[in-house]
């Protein structure tokens, strides 16, 4: 029996090598794929078939939620709960609502990006297993990963090791859980 | 560092210096901040806010203690430099945002390099700004009245005052400009994290960065989430300024009721904020050898968004007095005639000259392309646009619709120390953000490196 593991994870030198691996292992079949770069690689979302988030939704709910709360707020407050006449005008003076109703509209949608966004990223996490992989450290400077989780149905640990090899990688290494 | 062959004069028509790999951009932003040896420089910048900090805290602790009679508030003028400050402070966190978010949604990526600091700008000039509504209240301790929240006084705020609308955008604004930094700070963060030698600075940048490691999925949502706050951030930052000028339109104080003050405070906020930007820019990047990553090509930019933004403050300017003399008010009439030859000529021709004809130096190249110039310039366009919201303010609340009721304001010297405070509360902040956090955005600038493209093999 083997020890367990996380995935194998590979190192690349620059991001077309990277984006070129991660083409060929999905080829290869591979599925459960993730990759680890500096910065954001447009041509990496194509490779792994990352384009669908549900963020846009998020915040769409967000603004809808909030406005009509900011909407609703001004309404409760001058016509039901304090009505007071000021100068003839009349109780409910939507004209006056329409600045609030929008910075709450902004408000509530920019909370419910950022929460969308650490929601849907599963942050914040401080132990991930790609972290006890020494030179991982340097996915936040200037190197590319690959890795191939091991609950991949094709994952087995000699094979893909040597298809991962294949790659022309600096280094491939095991990933500890 | 691997960076000495970098020559800066080559940076002058690009947005970052040829040379330089992903590792080098890397070290040499966090360098500054994971370094032992602080340069002197930050201790002397340091030391001066400071000081000024202290300054403020005394005025403020004298006001708390005996009110707002300390300024030089009497009738008429009610607004004074509280106001004036709040509008000026507020300005100059425009740029930030403007850079942040509209230079991103219209693809400009010089902005990548100097968007990191801008925002923080933003941070501390509307905790600048936000300090002087405050403050003006009264009783400062009971801020929180402003909100709407169940009491046992069985009162509300009024929601078709201005004010009230003041409130919430400012709020508003100050809460998304920190999502929106401290989004952008993740990434880096992990990047300070790996890097750090200290326990104690690895422990607090990894609770941070909220385990951030960089993977594909999450940046594919990070993007999304980019656009979506400089989308949101965009009509946000457009609304400030223009709520801000309803302070102003709403009421029908001559000099202020004209429906043109939105675009003109935006335009106005825009261009003091990238003053700002040009005056923290060209110290910090000669003091930190940054000259690599922040090049001429981005303070010639900069420049040219004040001059554009100049010009059209100059054209508001000749519409001020155009639109005074079209509505045939005697009132308006008498208001703009008050500015030009009244009790405040010398602030209001101040402020023309700083405006109007500093700026059209802008113009030729020769001043563009030289930093110690751009600097001066800066300095004078704030200067300039301080004393025009003093000018909107105090002289038309000097001289409104009695001239029995008409005094002039005469400022304090705790209305100075408390102006004078908060610039030093703005530089104590900014010093402590260039020593713990990265000025420039690290990742940001990667993407801008020509070993960032994806080269496609042919035929795939």
């Amino acid at each position: 029996m083997n020890k367990p593991v996380y995935g194998l994870i590979a190192e690349f030198e620059n991001p077309t090598a990277l984006v070129a691996a991660a083409r060929a292992a999905r080829e290869k079949g591979y599925r459960r794929l993730d990759a680890y770069t500096p910065f954001p690689i447009e041509e990496l979302t194509d490779a792994l078939h990352l384009h669908h988030n549900k963020l846009s939704l998020i915040v769409l709910m967000g603004g809808i939620l909030g406005g009509i709360a900011g909407y609703l707020l001004q309404y409760y407050v001058t016509v039901i709960y304090f009505p007071i006449n000021i100068a003839g005008r009349p109780l409910h003076s939507w004209p006056s609502y329409i600045i609030i109703t929008f910075e709450m509209t902004i408000l509530f949608a920019a909370i419910s990006c950022v929460l969308g966004l650490l929601g849907l990223c599963g942050l914040p996490m401080p132990y991930h297993p790609t972290f006890n992989v020494p030179r991982f450290a340097l996915a936040s400077r200037n190197r590319f990963f690959l890795c191939i989780e091991a609950r991949d149905p094709l994952f087995d640990i000699k094979q893909t090791c040597a298809f991962l090899e294949t790659l022309e990688p600096r280094e491939v290494s095991e990933v500890a859980p | 560092m691997a960076d000495q062959e970098i020559d800066p004069h080559v940076a002058s028509k690009t947005i970052i210096a040829p040379g330089y790999t992903f590792g080098t951009v890397t070290d040499q932003i966090a360098t500054v901040v994971l370094t032992k040896r602080t340069p002197a420089f930050w201790f002397a910048g340091l030391s001066v806010g400071i000081v000024l900090l202290l300054v403020f805290l005394s005025a403020v602790g004298l006001l708390f203690v005996k009110g707002v009679g300390i300024w030089g508030l009497r009738t008429p003028v009610m607004w004074g430099f509280a106001i004036t400050n709040f509008v000026w402070w507020i300005g100059i966190g425009h740029a930030g945002t403007l850079i942040s978010a509209i230079l991103l949604l219209l693809n400009q990526r010089w902005r990548n390099s100097i968007n990191r600091f801008a925002e923080a700008m933003t941070l501390f000039a509307v905790s600048c700004a936000g300090m002087f509504p405050i403050l003006h209240l009264g009783r400062p301790w009971l801020a929180y009245w402003l909100f709407p929240y169940p009491n046992t006084m069985g009162v509300q705020p009024n929601f078709r005052s201005p004010l009230v609308w003041d409130v919430f955008a400012v709020s508003t604004y100050a809460t998304v400009s920190l999502l929106f930094w401290f989004v952008g700070l993740m990434p880096d963060l992990a990047t300070l994290r790996d890097r750090t030698h200290n326990r104690v600075a690895r422990f607090a940048y990894g609770i941070l960065a909220m385990g951030w490691r960089g993977s594909a999925k999450h940046w594919s949502i990070y993007e999304t989430a980019s656009l979506l706050l400089a989308g949101l951030a965009t009509p946000l930052v457009l609304s400030v300024h223009t709520v801000v000028s309803f302070d102003f339109t709403i009421a029908i104080v001559p000099g202020w009721h004209s429906t043109f003050f939105p675009p003109y405070f935006v335009a106005g906020a825009i261009y003091s904020g990238f003053a700002m930007v040009l005056a923290l820019a060209i110290p910090l990047r000669a003091v930190y050898g940054l000259e690599g990553l922040i090049t001429d090509k981005h303070l010639e930019n900069s420049a040219k968004v004040m001059l554009a933004t100049g010009l059209i403050v100059g054209y508001a300017y000749m519409m001020e007095f155009f639109s005074a003399w079209y509505t045939t008010n005697v009132y308006e009439h008498a208001a703009i005639w008050n500015r030009m030859t009244g009790p405040y000529k010398v602030a209001y021709w101040s402020l023309i000259s700083c405006n109007i004809l500093a700026p059209q130096f802008l113009w030729f190249k020769q001043i563009r392309s030289k930093p110690a110039l751009l600097f001066l310039s800066s300095i004078v366009v704030l200067i300039g646009m301080w004393l025009e919201r003093y000018v909107i303010i105090v002289s038309s609340l000097a001289q409104d619709y009695l001239p029995s009721s008409w005094s002039i304001f005469q400022a304090t010297r705790w209305d100075w120390a408390t102006y004078i405070g908060t610039i030093g509360l703005f530089l104590f902040l900014f010093f402590l953000f260039i020593r713990l956090l990265p000025m420039i955005s690290i990742f940001e600038v990667r993407t801008l490196l020509p070993q960032a493209k994806v080269e496609e093999e042919v035929g795939n």
